[in-house]
């Protein structure tokens, strides 16, 4: 007993004296040292650990935990916990799921604390800069590293870098450009589904000239208010000005009311607050207002609206007995193009893995959940559907719902150019503050270039 | 943590507490000449105090220093006063110090004049009871609960929204309030949309729960006042409005001024009801929810904690009113 103890504190220190040195040869110290904990790994000679061959250099972690800090609540907790499973049995190591509908405040006040967690599974790159900017974040190591090139476009791997370190690996994703419809509503009027802007406009005023209201929209979600109109406007910039334009606008490289972006806005107004357009089952466009996006599409199923701009993850809001499919009740559509010189953009979001220590149970699982493996695993554990990744060696076919395939091949599609959405990457008092409130403002009345003048005025000095 | 550990905990806390007594009282029990007795109360103060010192005092300088900070949770520059300077002079601010005002100033007025008309129409009525238990129920719900409450009572739908062959069929309104207002013959209205009127609306969910608080208090008040007084001024023939003036108003003065400094301080840190009626849209934000998202949403950090400063000041001297006009009160 002693001994071990006394081994394990030599491995210790030997670790710490690694790491001071990789510290001093930095330059290119993008990753973090691997670790080890000696001994042979519990997967040794099973079959059900093919392919994580990886997780043989960290050793024998059996007897210690990683903890997880997540927003990822129940019942979607319960999949995690069971695509886990299979990293106990390889490993040895037990993970600890901590989940918090606080996640976003807590997490720095636990920074703060200094009370870090292992593992936190960050859902906006904006917050992941944050914390990185607390100097408790760790570095990726080199296998991760390794399986994001493997498996991830440059894309992702660069969400998960903070000024040139790769610190967080992509864990699960959402498309954000699609369009909900009834497709038996356009069976029955003989409407077909838009290739492109102009033909979903064509479109919008036939059905709006059969007394049907086309659109409808809600953008309420308490302090929230707003984002899924900062999403529009995204997507109109992807389409009319390109994803190079885009991520200068993201980062300030260009001003939030460059004419571009007013541009894009009033392609979104042209819908958004087209008295013609909206706002189907509730009322005048400033119903859009105050209409919280989980209801936003739900007209759609009594006919008093045919098409809803929102991200994959609305296919659970339907409800018990609403069949989502391309031949059920709803089902999406890619939001059509407005420019072919700008490729097929496709707006998105997801969770990146963050991690405050380099103990070697903590690098096992990083590991773990960039592979393959573990992609499909959870597509396997995620019996209801509601789940997808960017991971390229996730197979569709484990996927179970119809929506989670489409967004699967729309995400794994060698010609789609994604892109993160912007909010989620710009400071917090743009991002989650003057962004979202102007938008409502937008809505409201306020016009194009007063709304993006205010945003612009709100970026922070620095 | 498990509901057990947690028990377990608390009898553990609980336990500590009367053992830091006992040993209290043992040690000083000895101490009987006069400085004895000193040291006996140092030994019970002294705790509290350093609690004080720890929980409130400490928190309240810390917060006061980061207000002249920048914005960042990690490390931010030294900024003066330039976080008070925006809050002085930002629009979206004196917006959120505008609609801070009309609060403070009519939230108190009228809850406290509704109470006090209510209870004076009630008094030693017959169903005195069961119409004071109807307007103090609402102090029962939870101010999430009330707001929710009248946010469906605001509900809107319009007919704009439906298809031409649903419209002819009427809109069915889901909130109250445009249930009345169509009933008569109105359209119906956003009440949470139309700027600056929506926060009037949502002073209304405030007064609707504070009117029964003021109301008790007043109600005992004006049964304490002496029947020989009362009885006096009916012999000088005085009735109606000038009892009501001369004599009720100024035997429940103190009465009066604790409840309108009570609900005022609970004005000043509404936040419940603007967090879920509105999200601080629409131009309904006040400082106390203005607080909450720049520290816990936007993550300005120095422009939150010169908020919460601001927010401390103005409450100071309402609260010392406050304690003051109770102590007197409770001299009597």
């Amino acid at each position: 007993m002693r001994s071990k103890k006394m081994r394990q504190a030599s491995v210790a220190a030997l670790a710490v004296a690694g790491l001071v040195l990789a510290g001093c040869a930095s330059d290119d110290g993008d990753t973090s040292e691997t670790q080890s904990a000696g001994g042979t790994w519990p997967g040794d000679g099973n079959s059900n650990c093919e392919g994580l061959e990886q997780l043989a250099d960290f050793g024998d972690l059996t007897g210690t935990t990683v903890g997880v800090y997540t927003s990822i609540l129940s019942p979607e907790q319960e999949q995690h916990e069971a695509s886990y499973e299979l990293f106990t049995e390889c490993t040895g190591a037990e993970v600890s799921y901590e989940g918090s509908d606080q996640f976003e405040t807590q997490l720095v006040v636990r920074l703060q604390a200094g009370n870090a967690p292992d593992i936190a599974y960050i859902p906006q790159p904006g917050l992941l800069q944050t914390v990185v900017g607390s100097g408790l974040a760790v570095a990726a190591p080199q296998t991760v590293s390794d399986n994001v090139d493997e498996w991830f476009g440059e894309d992702w791997k660069g969400y998960g870098t903070v000024d040139g370190t790769f610190y967080a690996a992509p864990l699960g994703a959402n498309v954000k450009s699609f369009v909900w419809y009834s497709p038996s509503t356009f069976e029955k009027n003989g409407w077909e589904i838009p290739e492109t802007w102009d033909d979903m406009l064509a479109l919008s005023d036939e059905i709006a000239a059969s007394g049907m209201k086309p659109w409808c929209a809600g953008i309420e979600s308490g302090e929230a208010t707003g984002w899924p109109a900062t999403d529009w406007l995204e997507d109109a910039i992807l389409r009319d000005q390109g994803a190079d334009y885009y991520d200068q606008w993201v980062n300030h490289e260009v001003p939030f009311n460059d004419a571009g972006v007013a541009e894009s806005l009033d392609r979104v107004g042209d819908i958004l607050k087209n008295s013609d357009y909206v706002n189907g089952g509730f009322g005048g466009v400033d119903s859009v207002a105050t209409t919280s996006f989980q209801e936003g599409g739900l007209p759609i199923l009594d006919d008093n609206c045919a098409m809803h701009r929102q991200a994959s993850f609305y296919g659970t809001q339907w409800g018990d007995g609403v069949t989502v499919a391309e031949d059920g009740d709803v089902f999406a559509f890619y939001l059509p193009t407005t420019n072919e010189d700008n490729g097929k953009p496709v707006l998105g979001g997801g969770e990146f893995v963050a991690a405050f220590s380099d103990r070697p149970e903590v690098q096992a699982f990083q590991t773990y959940l960039s592979t393959d493996v573990w992609a499909n695993e959870k597509a396997k554990a995620t019996t209801t559907g509601g789940w997808v990744s960017a991971n390229t060696g996730l197979d569709v076919a484990n996927l179970v719902g119809p929506i989670d395939q489409l967004s699967a091949e729309t995400l794994q599609d060698p010609e789609a150019v994604f892109r993160f959405d912007g909010s989620d990457q710009m400071p917090s008092a743009v991002g989650a503050g003057s962004f979202w409130k102007q938008m409502t403002a937008w809505i409201t009345g306020e016009d194009t270039q007063t709304a993006l003048d205010n945003i612009e005025n709100s970026w922070p000095a620095s | 943590m498990t509901t057990s550990d947690k028990l377990i905990q608390m009898v553990i806390a609980v336990a500590l507490f009367f053992g830091v007594m006992a040993v209290i009282l043992l040690l000083t029990q000895r101490l009987r000449s006069r400085n004895g007795e000193r040291v006996q109360a140092a030994a019970f103060v002294l705790p509290a105090l350093l609690l004080i010192l720890v929980g409130l005092l400490y928190p309240a300088v810390r917060t006061l220093i980061r207000s002249f900070y920048g914005a960042g949770p990690f490390e931010a520059p030294f900024v003066g006063l330039d976080n008070y300077t925006r809050l002085f002079t930002d629009p979206t601010q004196l917006q959120v110090l505008r609609n801070t005002l009309f609060w403070v100033i009519l939230t108190p007025l009228l809850s406290t004049g509704i109470g006090l008309v209510y209870a004076i129409l009630v008094d030693r009525s017959r169903f005195e009871k069961a119409a004071k238990a109807l307007l103090f129920l609402p102090m029962a719900i939870s101010m999430v609960g009330a707001s929710i409450i009248w946010k469906f009572v605001y509900a809107y739908r319009s007919a704009e929204g439906l298809s031409s062959a649903q419209a002819a069929g009427g809109v069915d309104q889901i909130g109250l309030a445009n249930q009345l207002l169509t009933m008569i013959g109105l359209d119906p209205y956003n009440f949470i949309l139309d700027q600056p009127w929506n926060t009037f609306f949502l002073i209304v969910i405030l007064v609707w729960i504070q009117a029964g608080f003021a109301m008790t208090i007043l109600s005992a008040s004006i049964k304490a006042i002496p029947d020989d007084i009362v009885e006096a001024a009916r012999l000088d023939g005085v009735g109606g409005w000038k009892m009501f003036r001369h004599i009720t108003i100024p035997s429940i003065r103190p009465s009066l001024i604790v409840v309108l400094t009570t609900i005022t301080i609970a004005t000043l840190k509404v936040f419940d009801i603007v967090q879920t009626a509105t999200g601080g849209n629409f131009g309904t934000s006040v400082m106390a929810y203005e607080f909450y998202t720049q520290n816990f949403v936007s993550g300005n950090q120095g422009l939150a904690t010169a908020i919460a400063v601001v927010i401390f000041v103005l409450v100071v001297p309402i609260v010392i009113y406050n304690v003051r006009s109770m102590r007197k009160l409770e001299a009597r």
